[in-house]
């Protein structure tokens, strides 16, 4: 039995022509007794088979809220979330709690940033892998063990069949996020949300992470939202974009797109802060200022105070002053869309 | 670095193409079935030297307790003869005569029963109920947890031997199934009520912290039920300390029942129990040392079983801790 024929048991039928993932005007915001945190203001993508979308962002742009909200893992209250997400044309939020727990696993799947503190201590990886199957599936002991080697060798750990018994400490880092992904990707799922899965390894290890995943997606067919603050990787693996800025999606577009020419002034900053081959032994510009506080999200273009093409009073034109009027995301060019008042400007400077 | 990791990291170079490495270590068929966390944790308890020593000696208590008559050479602990009163232990009677000229040999065997049917009772009954009410309080949190931690804090405020005393001195005047007639079962569930607390509250801080931790988000993002999350990933990770705590208790609570008997509302004579021992040979300890010795030996024996076996069994359950 190979991995493709197990079926998404416990997830529901999916609606005819809905495409994979829909996420429509997401909003998630932390109610704390000091005020409310907006953490993700109004975030609207989909996702296709098979396509890969990156989701950037520096800390506190909301990029591993909203895919802890698709998940449905945010604690709420404090957190409340408002919008749609449409699995297969579903809305996650208004099915019931056990509707929405069978989704996750066979449907959405989601690695995390410490594969140490993400699998648990006192129990073997081929434990934890094999849970999977005995959850969703009810397999026997001695048959998730058996799919727990099998998995365990497809996402290349060298002698799986021994290792099956090894508890989490005595793996590698690299080793553990391959045991994560492996049990991610047990249920053969439609979805994986990968939250910074490179971060905490070293950068051998990290290329070999993203192969695995690519080679993955490529046998399987999911859709993929990795979400990173590192452009080398979204640059390699992904096929869109999506740039955040304090909870809102400020620039969407195919990788090469973006990252040849950016419509909004936040992208260009990122990109001008990486350094490059090219622009060896230059200065690498910072943006500057500090991200927002979410409590406190500045009005109009929450990057107006640190941005350098803003137009303030009188040099604005009528309905696009930076610091009043907030700019919706709207498209500049073919398949490009932006966040900005001026992204004509940007483009191409 | 563990061998395992160095490999792994050997691997990786190889992977890379930073190295050319070895040819990976060659699979071992290993047992098919999965191991579960108890037939590993069996597995490391089953070398550890500690274990074995504490049960062995549970064992041998169990085994006293469960016939007496055996152990004490057939001699009857109430036959009496005042004319040996106190008398020192000698190679017929080993532990000597107590003070109404009884067999002490005898008596301390026959008292294993009733005080490790209170220690054992009584520490099942705080474990229980520890371990739940501190499961429940710590993962729900909020509402649940401020009405659970209050009831805690109600026991709390009353003092383990006041309460206790209290609910046995009434007890025999109500018509409660265990508490009404004055026997081991009484004592032991006076004792449990008014000792769970300090379980609860380290159940509770350990569930709430394992609970913000990133695997129980993982194993909820995997689709894991709560009941799934609680008993599979959280309570593996938060009994260790309260297993601790309870052996240790164990020997607590044996000699708060001798507390008890002291003060005169848990076992009474003709009973037989090393509380009563304890208490009644202090009068005499100057004179007779041996009445407070012996039962002092094994109840601290009896203690000591509990706690070797509850180290072992927390070493046990952590991976981390296994060779």
């Amino acid at each position: 039995m190979t991995l493709s024929d197990i079926d998404s048991t416990g997830a529901a039928p999916a609606v005819p022509g809905a495409s994979l993932l829909e996420v429509d005007d997401l909003h998630v915001e932390f109610r704390q007794r000091s005020g409310v945190v907006n953490a993700v203001n109004g975030v609207t993508y989909t996702l296709a088979e098979g396509q890969t979308l990156a989701i950037l962002g520096e800390s506190g742009s909301g990029k591993s809220v909203s895919a802890q909200a698709i998940m449905g893992i945010l604690d709420t209250p404090p957190a409340v979330v408002r919008g749609a997400i449409r699995f297969q044309g579903r809305d996650m939020l208004t099915m019931s709690a056990e509707e929405q727990r069978k989704i996750r696993g066979p449907g959405i799947s989601m690695i995390f940033q410490d594969a140490l503190s993400s699998l648990n201590p006192v129990y073997s990886v081929g434990w934890q892998i094999g849970e999977m199957f005995r959850v969703h599936q009810g397999a026997s002991r001695k048959e998730a063990k058996q799919r727990a080697i099998e998995l365990m060798d497809r996402v290349r750990i060298p002698a799986a069949a021994k290792r099956v018994n090894d508890y989490p400490h005595q793996f590698s880092g690299g080793m553990r996020q391959r045991v994560m992904i492996a049990m991610a990707i047990a249920l053969d799922p439609r979805i994986l949300i990968a939250d910074e899965p490179t971060t905490a390894l070293d950068v051998t290890v990290q290329a070999q992470v993203m192969d695995l995943l690519k080679d993955l997606q490529q046998e399987t067919g999911m859709g993929l939202i990795l979400i990173t603050h590192d452009l080398g990787v979204v640059n390699e693996v992904a096929d869109d974009v999506a740039v955040m800025y304090a909870g809102r999606i400020v620039e969407r577009g195919t990788v090469d797109d973006v990252f040849t020419d950016a419509a909004h002034p936040y992208t260009e900053g990122l990109m001008k802060s990486v350094p490059q081959v090219e622009a060896k032994g230059g200065r690498l510009q910072p943006i500057v200022g500090q991200p927002p506080n979410l409590a406190a999200i500045p009005s109009g273009c929450p990057f107006h105070p640190r941005c350098a093409h803003r137009r303030l009073g009188a040099a604005a034109a009528p309905g696009r002053e930076c610091a009043t009027d907030v700019p919706p995301l709207r498209l500049v060019t073919t398949g490009r869309e932006a966040a900005c008042h001026y992204s004509e400007e940007v483009l191409g400077a | 670095m563990t061998d395992q990791q160095q490999a792994d990291l050997r691997h990786d170079e190889v992977a890379a193409g930073t190295t050319t490495g070895l040819a990976s270590p060659s699979v071992d068929a290993t047992d098919d079935r999965q191991n579960s966390l108890w037939s590993d944790a069996w597995g490391s308890l089953r070398r550890n030297a500690l274990f074995w020593v504490g049960a062995v000696l549970t064992v041998l208590l169990i085994a006293m307790a469960l016939f007496p008559g055996v152990f004490a050479r057939g001699v009857d602990p109430r036959a009496c003869d005042l004319a040996n009163s106190k008398a020192r232990p000698s190679a017929d009677h080993w532990f000597g005569y107590d003070v109404q000229g009884c067999d002490y040999l005898s008596n301390v065997v026959y008292g294993a029963r009733n005080s490790l049917i209170i220690g054992v009772f009584a520490v099942a009954v705080v474990l229980v109920l520890g371990v739940v009410v501190g499961a429940l309080a710590g993962y729900f949190g909020g509402f649940t947890d401020g009405i659970l931690s209050r009831i805690a804090d109600i026991f709390y405020a009353l003092p383990l031997i006041l309460g206790a005393l209290v609910l046995l001195r009434v007890g025999p005047s109500t018509d409660l199934p265990i508490i009404s007639d004055r026997g081991p079962g009484a004592v032991a569930l006076a004792l449990a009520l008014f000792g769970w607390m300090t379980a609860m509250r380290l159940v509770r801080s350990q569930v709430i912290a394992v609970k913000s931790s990133d695997y129980v988000a993982a194993a909820r993002a995997m689709g894991a039920s709560n009941s799934r999350i609680l008993l599979r990933h959280i309570l593996p990770n938060a009994v260790a300390p309260v297993l601790v705590y309870t052996t240790i208790t164990i020997g607590v609570l044996i000699a708060a029942e001798a507390t008890l008997t002291y003060l005169g509302v848990g076992l009474q004579r003709p009973a037989i129990s090393w509380g009563l021992q304890i208490a009644a040979g202090q009068d005499s300890i100057r004179s007779a040392p041996h009445l407070v010795l012996f039962p002092s030996i094994v109840l601290t024996l009896t203690v000591m079983a509990f706690i070797m076996m509850g180290d072992a069994l927390r070493d046990a359950l952590d991976p981390r801790q296994r060779a």
